[in-house]
């Protein structure tokens, strides 16, 4: 469904240097990428900001004409069969909208039914399936710029999928939103995926994004492929790793567990590390208040960051 | 056929949804309308005033130069209205905000140009309709079927002039930002050129006008023909059935500007 082979991707960037003089630079946002995602995968692309994640999904999307290398999505060159393609695949951008700012929902998908040529009854059946799906129905009459994020991005999911792409294409769609709103989204591409085998490349910032929702992965850093294989390899490795912060009533020196450690410790705060497959939050944080009393606490996930660091130092299987 | 059909009610709704859009804001359309007037007869006021001096500029009357005024500005309002929405395409690709067009199964020049249709830019038209009255009134033109036919043909093939030059300076963004206003030189600029006779100006800008930015074709050399004045300086009046040719490779290089200009589309922001 979609492959890339050797995709490059070379900016031209001026710099200003002294008065009048700009200095030419060359900045390769991907350098070399290649993969394949068969049909009906859902398959997660991260990495750290400016690692070559959207360059890569514009140049699979027909936005960017690549500096060299292959593509084909859907059997189609993107830039070159652009408006061919814009039929077959769907795109959701997080940070951008592709909704019309001052219509209502409704009038964008209405608009969007003549744009793509959608007929009539399809779409029907169409909107009142994803509406359902997503619960549009409170703010189907509502002007987009009143909407909030996850309302707007529910809106965008349905917009992106009423021409019933084979392909979507997701790049960051759940930033900025709340954990419940979250929840529904990746629910809602759960079910998209198994029940309508939509196949759908998704890039994030999130890794438990990834983890529920995602087979398999590919990590690029520097916009060079540093990863690509099964999610649960990497979590067996640390992706499980969690970390609980603890606010207890008073400063004392690290707390003894059983299943855990404490890494840091400032004040009346400490960090305690621990793998969701040894243990589980809960008893971790009885153990806790058996031994001190517990006033706040916290529980951080492993950031990208944090997982390409390891995948480099080779604590995490290489690609 | 079909598909031209297609596109047209696809621009009807593209359109209509701005209108829409715009509609909440009644008070300020119905002062920009009334701005839009006002400015485009201080043009014609600064002619006034040139004749309040002079009886003839470089051989015109007034109410030649008002013709040759009218012609100009009815096919710039037209031009204007139909893809004045390419001054935000700098805007557009500096945010990034262009990505959308290319995500769609239709072209991106149609995209942006229906993106936004603002009818307070009649009223640019209605003034210089109303200043081309002005001119047939005060002007005795031996009309015949050609010279008829000519009016027609002119103001088509001037807004196309008029588009392929403003098409292919705004495509000028897709390579460096901030280039707005040189497009806006040649595109405003060359409005207020047309609106003279051309042979008033310098030689070079002669040339300027009639060979690389074609605006001698807008309205000159087919004002020439209709109103029967010999006296042109570069070639003759028969230039004017080239208008729909010349206007033609306009558009065509314009085309080949843009194209060029979206592979080069670089897409900023993450």
């Amino acid at each position: 469904m979609i492959e890339a082979d050797d995709l490059r991707k070379t900016f031209t960037v001026y710099r200003r240097a002294g008065r009048l003089r700009r200095e030419r630079r060359l900045v390769t946002a991907v350098d070399g990428v290649s993969f394949a995602v068969g049909p009906g995968e859902m398959v997660g692309y991260i990495g750290p900001n400016g690692a070559g994640k959207s360059t890569t999904i514009k140049m699979l999307t027909g936005i960017l004409v690549p500096s060299s290398g292959k593509v084909s999505v859907a059997g189609l060159a993107p830039a070159r069969r652009r408006t061919e393609l814009a039929r077959r695949i769907g795109v959701v951008f997080g940070n951008r909208s592709l909704l019309w700012w001052d219509l209502p929902l409704r009038d964008s998908f209405e608009l969007l039914r003549h744009i793509y040529r959608v007929p009539a009854a399809q779409y029907r059946g169409r909107l009142a399936e994803l509406g359902e799906l997503l619960d549009l129905g409170p703010f189907m009459d509502t002007p987009v710029r009143q909407l909030s994020l996850g309302q707007r991005m529910r809106g965008e999911l349905t917009a992106a999928l009423l021409h019933a792409p084979k392909v979507l294409f997701l790049d960051e769609p759940t930033v900025g939103l709340d954990i419940v709103s979250k929840a529904r989204v990746r629910d809602f591409l759960a079910e998209l995926n198994r029940e309508r085998g939509v196949t759908v490349l998704l890039t994030t910032h999130d890794l438990s994004d990834i983890e529920r929702l995602c087979p398999r992965m590919v990590i690029i850093d520097h916009g060079k492929v540093l990863y690509d294989g099964g999610t649960v390899e990497i979590a067996a490795r640390f992706g499980g790793e969690r970390t609980l912060v603890v606010d207890l009533a008073e400063s004392r020196p690290p707390l003894r567990l059983a299943r855990g450690s404490v890494v840091r410790t400032d004040g009346p705060r400490q960090w305690i590390k621990f793998r969701s497959d040894e243990t589980t939050a809960a008893t971790l944080i009885a153990a806790v208040s058996e031994q001190a009393q517990l006033v706040d606490l916290s529980i951080e996930e492993p950031s990208i960051e944090e997982v390409v660091r390891r995948v480099y130092t080779g604590e995490a299987v290489p690609a | 056929m079909a598909e031209r059909l297609a596109q047209l009610t696809t621009y009807r709704r593209l359109a209509g949804a701005s209108i829409r859009a715009r509609a909440q804001y009644r008070l300020t359309f119905a002062l920009d309308f009334a701005a839009q007037f006002v400015a485009g007869l201080s043009d014609f006021l600064a002619i006034l005033v040139i004749f309040h001096h002079l009886p003839q500029l470089g051989g015109w009357s007034l109410p030649e130069v008002a013709f040759l005024y009218g012609m100009a500005g009815i096919s710039f309002a037209l031009t204007d209205l139909w893809i004045g929405q390419l001054d935000t395409l700098g805007q557009m690709i500096r945010l990034g905000t262009f990505d959308v067009f290319l995500v769609r199964p239709l072209g991106s020049l149609f995209q942006v140009v229906a993106s936004e249709l603002q009818l307070k830019r009649l009223a640019k038209a209605g003034q210089a309709a109303a200043v081309l009255a002005y001119a047939l009134a005060n002007l005795h033109i031996a009309w015949s079927p050609a010279r008829i036919l000519m009016v027609a043909v002119a103001i088509g093939s001037g807004a196309a002039i008029f588009s392929g030059v403003w098409i292919a300076g705004s495509a000028i963004s897709f390579w460096t930002t901030d280039v707005q206003e040189i497009v806006n030189s040649f595109t405003y600029g060359g409005s207020f050129l047309t609106s003279y006779p051309i042979n008033i100006f310098g030689a070079w800008t002669r040339r300027l006008l009639a060979f690389v930015v074609p605006m001698a074709f807008v309205a000159y050399y087919p004002s020439l023909f209709i109103l029967g004045k010999p006296d042109a300086v570069i070639g003759q009046p028969a230039l004017a059935f080239a208008s729909p040719l010349i206007a033609g490779l306009t558009l065509l290089a314009a085309a080949a500007v843009w194209r060029s200009g979206v592979r080069h589309y670089r897409s900023t922001g993450s």
